[in-house]
């Protein structure tokens, strides 16, 4: 109870303090935030869902901005907004699943009241202790002041990654690895590794029909068309079969 | 003056619950994907936050860790997603329905 008086009465004397720039800034790109959130849990369509997690992500950068923590706002929005959200957008045009869900349709009978509710608890305890927590215990900061360093914020943060942190960096550089080879593994046809053609495993796992006669195509050209347009020639001239697989298609096509 | 911390980790923990909530209803695997986003989004807000609360550097450098966690994530992710639209023919996770008796 007196964390939720402190919670409504604390508010009032800090807004005195604050410049109307900052807090004019904060209150934008707090409905920003929002609003983009709202967009993507409530949109249809996930194309709509990728667009509204754009604008949560920008409105993100803002508040770095304002917090000073400026290359962290330039790597959100490129790497945020001009990768993943790329990523996710390109999955679902390549997968087509950019239909709308019906979203109304429950499968589960309570599941969204007993997530609202759940939602809801977790939310006032956070809120209870962002507001009323005193977690800061005075000791001396590990990796440095965030403040007044030399070379701005860019700098400090590059001394604090490169030299405090410098294993646990080492130890993203293996964990992106580590991604980029899983991501490979996965979207690797099955069973494609085994040294065979690749149109027979396709067809053994009977995952991808349409693609596998479409590499078929130029072999099969030219394995029927290399006999009937240079009948002489195999007898006559066998170097000229042997010299490449890359002269082959030309002569077909003319 | 600046804003204030506390509003900011407000903000942070409405951004949090939302992308929960969104996590919890939705149905597709993508979207749930993008709500995992706002979560990871929310955490870095905090640590942003606290790294001014307390004039530590080593927030944002966590905030770094957090984003190079994310871009992992989300390409292993994607590339599971697509594993299963290959077999499956479809990403949404609401197959726990069949468990009703």
């Amino acid at each position: 109870m007196r964390a939720v008086a402190a919670l409504a009465g604390l508010h009032l004397p800090l807004l005195l303090g604050v410049t109307a720039v900052d807090a004019t800034t904060f209150a934008v790109a707090a409905v920003i935030v929002l609003a983009g959130a709202i967009g993507v849990v409530v949109s249809r369509n996930p194309v709509h869902s990728a667009l509204a997690l754009v604008m949560t992500l920008f409105g993100v950068a803002v508040l770095f901005v304002e917090e000073r923590a400026n290359f962290l706002a330039a790597v959100q929005v490129i790497v945020y907004a001009g990768a993943i959200v790329v990523l996710f957008l390109f999955v679902i045009m390549f997968l087509g699943v950019d239909r709308s869900e019906d979203v109304a349709a429950e499968p589960l009978r309570f599941q969204r009241p007993i997530a609202v509710g759940l939602v809801a608890l977790a939310l006032i305890g956070l809120l209870v202790l962002a507001e009323g927590a005193r977690w800061a215990t005075g000791a001396p900061s590990v990796a440095g002041a965030a403040r007044g360093q030399p070379g701005g914020n860019v700098a400090a943060l590059g001394r604090a990654v490169f030299t405090t942190y410098l294993f646990p960096f080492e130890a993203t550089a293996a964990l992106l690895v580590i991604a980029v080879v899983g991501a490979v593994f996965l979207s690797r046809k099955p069973g494609a590794s085994r040294g065979g053609p690749p149109e027979a495993a396709a067809t053994e796992a009977g995952t991808e029909p349409e693609p596998a006669p479409d590499r078929d195509v130029p072999g099969e050209g030219s394995r029927t068309g290399s006999p009937t347009g240079g009948e002489p020639e195999p007898a006559g001239n066998p170097v000229s079969s042997a010299s490449g697989p890359s002269a082959e298609p030309e002569e077909v096509s003319r | 003056m600046s804003v204030p911390g506390q509003w900011y980790l407000a903000l942070s923990a409405v951004l949090f619950s939302i992308g929960a909530l969104g996590l919890l209803v939705r149905r597709n695997v993508l979207v749930m994907f993008m709500c995992v986003e706002l979560m990871l989004n929310a955490a870095n807000l905090a640590f942003v936050t606290f790294s001014r609360m307390l004039d530590d550097i080593g927030g944002q450098a966590l905030v770094f860790f957090v984003l190079v966690v994310a871009a992992a994530e989300v390409v292993v992710g994607l590339g599971i997603v697509v594993a299963i639209f290959r077999r499956r023919r479809g990403a949404t996770a609401d197959d726990l329905h069949i468990l009703k008796g």
